[in-house]
């Protein structure tokens, strides 16, 4: 038995706020959600990126995608919709441009991988086999494309099927990003454990729609769009606590987490990590408030290991 | 440098039906950088349950004074919580964003100022920084459209362009639209400087083709981050954008101001 843990210290020591996935460490568990936070650019004006767990990038396709028209985005009472479709600038800019920036950031890089067929991932992470990346996020959830994404991700079978294919070509530990979108989320993370992965992310955004009714018509010019923000999270949070309940491998807690409480919630849910995603847009602070928050919360609360609140509901 | 800060209500008040003026204090180390005229910041609503900024274009940065201004139109409920603002009140910004109008390819030339609607005010700030750097050459026209005769902002505009003025209902100035009142008034432009709605925006890039003069165009479009991380607010393009690789520029960082020829507003 480890000796400060026995002796149940409210000390003066600070909590270990570290958490480790698949065998990567990060220095607290407070990750950017994929899309809502770039590469770090933008946002290493507002904060020190050093401060984060980790860094989930925005979603990367192997060639560049252009993604909806616009409007894109429209708030709603405590959250928003997007259908931004995914656009990026493809592998190549990604590898050259975002990656060469993210090289001297002192956190845990996670890049997401997009795809309209299996073949199209499968690319996507044969180009990263030799990149500064510390894990792979596997987008099988965007509600907002037409082909792929989603689709491997609300059938079980095509899920196990594009997560084993992925782990025989990934260099990196894979998690697989879960989509609320679908009646049984249990089934779906055994489907994602079953074909091998390393960990699973939940929750994606959960498919919503605005009406204009001055204008008679929807709001967002895809008609519906990805509901986030503190609006899903009483969702994210039964999803996750279901997930983590349902399969050994580590859950990552994600669905409008706005503060250390939030954070924590997810935690005891189940989640070994957390994400911050649409509140980044209404605080650039929000990702350091939270594991600043949650390291006082540990320390006044006596948790001396934040990993320990992990799934104690 | 962008920052999220709290800045203090110098003055709130109402020019026109929905149109309403904020002036806001602030110190030089909440705004460390110059404010370029077509630059804008995003304004919170407070509290409730509305996250996400509004984009707001700058009306006019007094220096000397320590204020910011902005005129904005209260539509939706977000706008609408800003008319509440007193003096001594508190809000939160986001800002400065945008790129701004490039004021060096203005200078020594006629600039012609077209502002439709909510697209006025930014056009206000444009005509004080042509006059404050003008050298000799530099001559500012304004042309100012609006539904009626409510001209909020005219006066202040008068003390740095000469102004026309376009009404939809023709209760002043020339009836019907700003580029009705630039050929009724036969004005020639070196360039146009233009914010309003998409089809006068539309308007403004013909007849900078037909007349072969540049035009520069301030969009606008839905945001949620305002610094280019969602990819929320992106205007099509003619060519590949440099950043996205694709025919899609971040207004709020390529943007909100564009040549007219770099943009597809069809």
């Amino acid at each position: 038995m480890n000796t400060s843990d026995s002796l149940h210290t409210i000390s003066l020591q600070k909590p270990d706020m570290s958490v480790t996935i698949a065998g990567v460490t990060f220095k607290n568990p407070v990750l950017t959600a994929s899309g809502t936070f770039g590469s770090g650019l933008e946002y290493s004006e507002f904060i020190d990126l050093s401060r984060l767990g980790g860094l989930v990038t925005k979603g990367v396709s192997n060639v560049p995608w252009p993604g909806n028209p616009t409007p894109r985005v429209a708030e709603v009472s405590a959250g928003m919709l997007n259908a931004i479709g995914l656009q990026n600038p493809g592998m190549e800019v990604f590898i050259e441009r975002d990656l060469a920036f993210l090289k001297d950031v002192d956190t845990k890089v996670i890049v997401n991988v997009c795809g309209k067929s299996v073949e199209d991932y499968l690319d996507v992470v044969r180009w990263l086999q030799n990149e500064a990346v510390d894990m792979l996020e596997i987008n099988v959830s965007c509600p907002n494309v037409k082909e792929g994404a989603i689709a491997f991700g609300q059938n079980p079978d095509a899920l196990y099927d594009i997560t084993s294919r992925i782990k025989k070509e990934a260099a990196q530990p894979v998690i697989m990003k879960l989509t609320p979108n679908v009646t049984d989320i249990t089934q779906m993370a055994r489907a994602a454990e079953a074909g091998g992965a390393d960990a699973i992310s939940l929750i994606n955004t959960i498919t919503g729609a605005k009406i204009d009714i001055e204008r008679r018509q929807f709001v967002l010019a895809n008609k519906t769009g990805g509901l986030s923000g503190p609006a899903i999270k009483p969702v994210a949070v039964r999803m996750v606590w279901q997930a983590a309940q349902a399969v050994s491998i580590p859950v990552i807690g994600m669905g409008g987490i706005a503060t250390a409480e939030d954070a924590i919630e997810f935690m005891m849910a189940g989640a070994s990590a957390v994400a911050v995603g649409a509140m980044n847009f209404h605080d650039p602070y929000t990702t350091v408030r939270v594991a600043e928050g949650m390291e006082q919360w540990c320390a006044s609360h006596g948790v001396d290991r934040v990993a320990s609140l992990t799934g104690i509901v | 440098m962008k920052k999220k800060t709290t800045m203090t209500v110098l003055d709130s008040r109402m020019l026109a039906q929905d149109i309403w003026s904020l002036e806001l204090a602030y110190a030089p180390e909440d705004i460390p950088q110059e404010v370029l005229p077509g630059q804008f910041a995003g304004l919170y609503p407070a509290g409730g349950d509305l996250l996400l900024m509004r984009p707001i274009s700058i009306c006019r940065w007094d220096s000397r004074r320590g204020a910011l201004r902005f005129v904005y139109r209260a539509g939706g409920k977000g706008t609408r919580s800003f008319t509440g603002l007193k003096a001594g009140d508190t809000i939160d910004m986001l800002g400065i964003l945008g790129n701004g109008y490039d004021l060096a390819k203005l200078r020594g030339k006629h600039v012609v100022l077209l502002g439709g609607g909510i697209g006025v005010p930014p056009m206000l700030e444009l005509a004080a920084a042509l006059q404050e750097s003008a050298d000799a050459g530099t001559t500012v026209t304004a042309v100012m459209g609006y539904r009626n005769n409510e001209l909020f902002l005219k006066e202040e505009m008068e003390a740095f362009a000469q102004v026309l003025v376009a009404t939809e209902d023709g209760s002043a100035g020339t009836k019907g639209n700003v580029l009705d009142a630039v050929r009724e008034n036969e004005i020639r432009a070196d360039v146009l400087c233009a914010c309003g709605p998409l089809p006068m925006l539309r308007a403004v890039k013909r007849h900078a083709q037909e007349n072969n003069i540049p035009a520069f165009l301030s969009l606008e479009e839905r945001m949620a981050c305002g610094v280019g991380v969602c990819l929320g607010c992106v205007a099509k393009t003619t060519k590949a954008d440099e950043h996205s690789k694709v025919h899609n520029a971040r207004v709020c960082v390529e943007g909100p101001v564009f040549p007219a020829e770099d943009v597809d507003l069809d």
